[in-house]
């Protein structure tokens, strides 16, 4: 993506790791030299089990954090999706865990991605990383940092135990997979 | 190397690595991470953190820490931080050297907990009783925040003065990448006043009272000519795009992230405008913005409150230009559009172009 400024929402349960996967694409952001910030919503936001925030990778200073329209959502469950379908900017790509949003009403000005998470994270034998399915479908379709740094900043934080960083391998790239194939 | 980290978090680093190692608070959104993050690491350097029953506890402990002489801090949110201005008064006037991180939230009453920056007046007019001062020092940005947390200590020893670290919301609570470069502090008079055990020497008092108006009116008078001397040599500020500027925005804080925006939009308009950016709230830095004021034909401040820093905005343009004022409330903020269409409609008299 040549675009010098994007701006990404990531919504979903609480506990599904949207708060975690937009903290790898910072980390990510950060490790290719970009300026990046990260934002959660917070305090009643977070009322009724929902979570989300947003993020900003930039070539240049960044000025709000706060991210009205993003230029890539990520909607991991219903609620998130009605609450911010019609926020993604035209030309925007919105992705979409089919596995617990069914066909809703949609929009011509932007790209839908679904992708089952859930199923594929179950395939892989981890209900837990569905989010890091959905990173890897992202990465696939529109990536903002070079795919190493993204295994790099996955790495970093979700941790160094191999079994771990093997799963999480495998499920960025069952993503990558099914993006490819879309 | 740098660190992905929460504005809060980078706070209370900042002030364990200004070798703060007392902490007294009173959790409150959206400044929990602050005592959540000393809860964890204090004890590790051989510091103590301490939850109060409440924020006027918080702050009379913050007394007794400052006034033996040691490094404390507190930290909270605009409710509480109305609660510790009795103590603050009392912790001025016994000049104890002390930082207060004010993460603000929404007000009057209870508010929201979303970003807000009326405390303003509050936090540079007073607040508390009496004439007096905190050094007020308005970061916007994380790395700002560490910065200027490790010099917020430097300077509440030097003056024997509170610091206040005043932050919204979202600088609170946004992750930014962070560095924590060795830090060259002022060279600092040892304590000789603090009250830290009088074997072998004569007893000190920390104290704010006096019983004869005589007296009172010579402490005054000394604290006056300190705030003078802070006011003297303590002004900051940054300026944006402001060298060819003819309309300049005053913001701090989150405000002056987003106004950067927003003079970059009118740029690219052909209009050209800078920012005025105060980095300490008080002393307000006045001086640079004499410095504009042959330059710049119309001033606009941008607040998340109804317009209180405008007020000081005038006080120095002194009616020679115009000075607008756009603000969201509540908890809400500004889209760069809608600071561009505050600017035009205020200042160039309607929509241009």
């Amino acid at each position: 993506m040549n675009s010098a400024l994007t701006k990404y929402k990531f919504a979903g349960f609480g506990g599904q790791g949207v708060l975690f996967i937009g903290k790898v694409m910072a980390q990510a952001g950060m490790l290719s030299k970009q300026q990046v910030t990260w934002f959660p919503a917070y305090g009643p936001e977070m009322r009724g089990g929902t979570a989300n925030c947003s993020v900003v990778i930039s070539t240049k200073r960044i000025g709000s954090p706060t991210v009205g329209k993003p230029d890539i959502a990520i909607v991991m469950n219903e609620a998130s999706y009605h609450k911010f379908v019609d926020s993604v900017v035209p030309g925007g790509t919105l992705y979409v865990n089919s596995s617990m949003v069914p066909e809703l009403r949609s929009r011509e000005d932007i790209r839908f991605v679904r992708v089952p998470v859930n199923e594929i994270a179950h395939e892989i034998g981890e209900a837990k990383v569905a989010n890091i399915v959905m990173l890897g479908a992202m990465q696939a379709i529109t990536p903002s940092v070079a795919d190493d740094m993204l295994e790099k900043a996955l790495m970093e934080l979700a941790g160094k135990k191999p079994e771990l960083a093997e799963l999480n391998a495998r499920a960025l790239n069952a993503g990558k997979e099914f993006a490819k194939n879309l | 190397m740098a660190l992905l980290m929460k504005g809060n978090e980078a706070i209370a680093e900042a002030a364990i690595q200004a070798g703060c190692r007392l902490f007294y608070g009173y959790p409150i959104t959206p400044s929990t991470e602050i005592p959540e993050y000393m809860a964890k690491k204090m004890k590790a350097v051989g510091g103590t953190y301490l939850q109060a029953e409440s924020e006027v506890a918080a702050i009379y402990m913050v007394y007794g820490a400052g006034a033996v002489g040691e490094r404390v801090m507190t930290g909270t949110s605009s409710p509480g931080f109305s609660l510790m201005q009795e103590g603050l008064s009392f912790l001025f006037a016994a000049e104890i050297p002390c930082v207060i991180i004010d993460v603000m939230r929404g007000g009057p009453g209870l508010g929201g907990l979303g970003p807000t920056q009326a405390d303003y007046f509050q936090l540079t007019k007073g607040g508390g009783h009496g004439d007096y001062h905190a050094i007020v020092l308005a970061p916007s940005s994380v790395q700002e925040m560490v910065d200027l947390t490790k010099e917020a200590f430097d300077l509440a020893d030097y003056y024997r003065n509170l610091v206040i670290i005043a932050v919204d919301g979202i600088l609170g609570q946004m992750m930014e990448p962070v560095e924590f470069p060795p830090y060259e502090g002022r060279k600092l008079e040892p304590k000789t006043w603090a009250a830290s055990g009088a074997e072998g020497r004569s007893k000190n008092n920390v104290i704010s009272y006096y019983l004869t108006p005589e007296i009172g009116e010579k402490e005054n008078s000394r604290w006056g000519a300190k705030m003078l001397r802070i006011k003297e040599s303590e002004q900051r500020f940054v300026e944006y795009r402001m060298d060819d500027a003819e309309y300049a925005f005053v913001a701090f804080g989150t405000c002056a992230r987003i106004t950067e925006t927003v003079v970059d939009m009118l740029r690219e308009e052909g209009i050209n405008v800078g920012l005025y950016r105060p980095i300490t709230l008080w002393p307000f830095p006045e001086k640079g913005l004499s410095a504009r004021i042959n330059q710049i034909k119309g001033w606009m401040s941008i607040e998340l409150s109804a317009g209180q820093m405008v007020d000081d905005v005038k006080l120095v343009v002194n009616g020679k230009a115009p000075v607008g004022f756009y603000g969201r409330q509540g908890g809400m903020t500004p889209e760069p559009e809608e600071v561009v269409a505050a600017f035009k409609a205020q200042l160039l008299g309607g929509v241009q172009g």
